[in-house]
């Protein structure tokens, strides 16, 4: 378990993060979800004793990690896949980690395998893509066969074949009762992969709810119609008590079902060209939800379309 | 690079699972660090090849010049120091790679997964500086034994060789490894408290090589003591076997050396506690 106690970090002035409390449970994957620059690396740095609290605390399994006997027993971390030696085989890598807590050699040629790098264990990490550098990265986190698994961005510049292995990876590890904390920017990743979210937003708590529980909060559903009876439509929605209004030349009704308004308009004999439901994407509800907290704005194509990422556009279909 | 699908994590039996880690543990991971990346080697044959070789060129031009030598300079003519006199070049090899085995894992980002690892700080840096210092002694040995022993070839002719059951011989030579611990070390701890390795080996190569010298331009009593106590000024007297008069004696000359690389190293250990990683 994962617990953050009022965790704040200040850097003079500006504050990173803000008085943040929460806590991660085993046997599900976390989702820690904000725009860049929200605080959730600094978060993480110091839940790993990289980096000292201004005020608050974090702890793992009840204790500051700084103070546990065997620490790659209890937390496997993945921060920044290039955050190192570039010199080094993996093996090399790998082997002096499990060297620093104690572990049998033979984790390295188990990691080695768990991740598929068992071929380049003896090639210099230097020319590894960045793909074989998360898998190192996550092979280094196994080495203790940790109880609490961080990943910081694990899908970053991964291709859909790295995706799909990382989170099927994740949820796998859930499955065995393992506590995973992996942050994303991308709403629409976190919605497949995390079964529980926790939204923060320039360093500030925004949410801390269940996925299902978020996607029914904020994906709004609505049914849209378009018909060139517009006027006989709209009069029959009215008897009926159903608010609706015109958009982009369709006639859009928030709560409602394709069933219900099909039967309507057959009962009032409308022609109907196209009937649909509606959704506003999830990654349209997350930036809803951090507008105000997102660092950097976009300046150019500032219509809601454009994400602070610039990344979400081809998102918006999918959820 | 195949596995696509969910790979399941293997079923693991630790035979212990509450071992907990201790200094010995960190100590082997860092010495399989400090080994596992290629600038470690050449960087300590660099140490050897520019010692052995100095010292062989200085032995070789002294003895030829044997007979120009006023009576004086003949008088105080120490042979074994002279074959020590090729650390002036190696010292740098070994402060650089001292420097390095800190400095490289901040500026390739390596520190975060080996902090992860081994939360305790101290622990690592004192790992760390107990694998360096051990290797920098040992290499700094065999190179001081290998410059002594080149260097006589030259002396034997003249019937000038020293040997190592002469007084203070021996410990000359064992003073030449300690002397590459010394700047060995000093490099570490400049490391340790500037964390960027081009910061670190500029710092580590002026007051070492290029600073001592220059202080020989302070005027007055006050000149005279910074130079005489300024880290390899101090140091080198370590290797003199024959006693000059106004010379510092060589424990107090290594004492001297030992401070200016302790003091920087306790600070950066508290640096390094202190601060973010």
């Amino acid at each position: 378990m994962i617990e953050a106690r009022s965790l704040t970090k200040k850097y003079g002035d500006k504050v990173a993060v803000d008085d943040l409390s929460f806590t991660v449970q085993p046997g599900t994957v976390t989702g820690f979800l904000g725009p860049n620059g929200a605080g959730k690396s600094t978060t993480m740095r110091m839940m790993l004793g990289l980096d000292h609290p201004t005020r608050g605390a974090a702890l793992i399994n009840g204790k500051p990690y700084t103070h546990a006997t065997s620490p790659m027993r209890e937390v496997g971390a993945l921060l920044d896949a290039k955050d190192i030696h570039g010199g080094r085989t993996a093996r090399a890598h790998l082997k002096s980690l499990a060297q620093s807590n104690g572990l049998p050699l033979r984790r390295v040629d188990d990691v080695l395998e768990l991740t598929g790098m068992t071929e380049v264990a003896n090639k210099r990490i230097k020319g590894f893509s960045l793909g074989m550098s998360q898998r190192i990265g996550i092979a280094a986190a196994m080495l203790g066969d940790p109880q609490i698994l961080m990943f910081d961005e694990p899908v970053n510049g991964l291709d859909p074949e790295g995706i799909l292995w990382i989170r099927n990876f994740m949820q796998s590890l859930a499955a065995r009762g393992r506590t995973v904390f992996v942050s994303s920017h991308l709403m629409s990743e976190m919605a497949l992969t995390a079964s529980h979210l926790i939204v923060i937003g320039r360093g500030r708590l925004l949410a801390d709810t269940s996925t299902q529980d978020f996607i029914n909060q904020n994906s709004a559903s609505g049914v849209r119609v378009r018909t060139p009876q517009v006027e006989t439509l709209l009069d029959a929605l009215t008897k009926a008590g159903i608010k609706a209004q015109q958009i982009d030349g369709f006639i859009q009704i928030d709560g409602s079902t394709t069933d219900a308004i099909g039967d309507l308009a057959a009962a009032n004999k409308v022609t109907i060209h196209e009937l649909f439901t509606q959704r506003s994407s999830l990654e349209e509800a997350f930036m809803e939800m951090t507008r105000d907290s997102v660092e950097y704005h976009a300046t150019v194509g500032a219509d809601t379309s454009v994400g602070p990422n610039g990344s979400m556009g081809n998102m918006g279909g999918e959820l | 690079m195949t596995a696509t699908t969910a790979a399941a994590p293997p079923a693991t039996q630790f035979n212990d699972r509450h071992t907990h880690t201790t200094l010995w543990h960190v100590i082997k991971s860092e010495w399989t660090k400090f080994w596992s990346v290629r600038s470690t080697l050449w960087t300590l044959l660099i140490l050897f090849i520019a010692t052995v070789g100095l010292s062989t060129l200085i032995a070789w031009g002294e003895s030829s010049n044997l007979s120009k030598m006023d009576p004086t300079d003949r008088a105080q003519l120490d042979v074994t120091n002279n074959a020590m006199a090729g650390l002036a070049f190696g010292q740098l090899a070994i402060a650089v790679l001292g420097a390095l085995v800190l400095t490289s894992e901040y500026s390739t980002g390596g520190i975060k997964a080996t902090l992860t690892a081994v939360p305790n700080r101290l622990r690592v840096l004192l790992s760390k500086a107990i694998v360096f210092g051990v290797v920098a002694l040992v290499v700094g040995i065999i190179t001081a034994f290998a410059a002594f022993y080149v260097s006589m070839i030259f002396w034997t002719g003249h019937h000038l060789e020293a040997h190592v059951g002469d007084p203070g011989v021996l410990r000359a030579i064992l003073g030449g490894g300690l002397y590459v611990l010394a700047s060995g070390m000093f490099g570490f701890a400049l490391g340790a408290l500037i964390r960027h390795t081009a910061g670190a080996i500029t710092a580590v190569v002026a007051l070492l090589f290029v600073v001592p010298p220059l202080t020989n331009l302070l005027p007055g009593k006050w000149g005279d003591d910074i130079t005489n106590y300024f880290t390899s000024n101090a140091g080198q007297h370590i290797t003199e076997v024959v006693k000059i008069p106004g010379h510092m004696s060589p424990w107090v000359g290594y004492l001297t050396i030992t401070i200016w690389w302790v003091v920087p190293l306790l600070f950066g250990a508290w640096m390094m506690k202190k601060r973010d990683a």
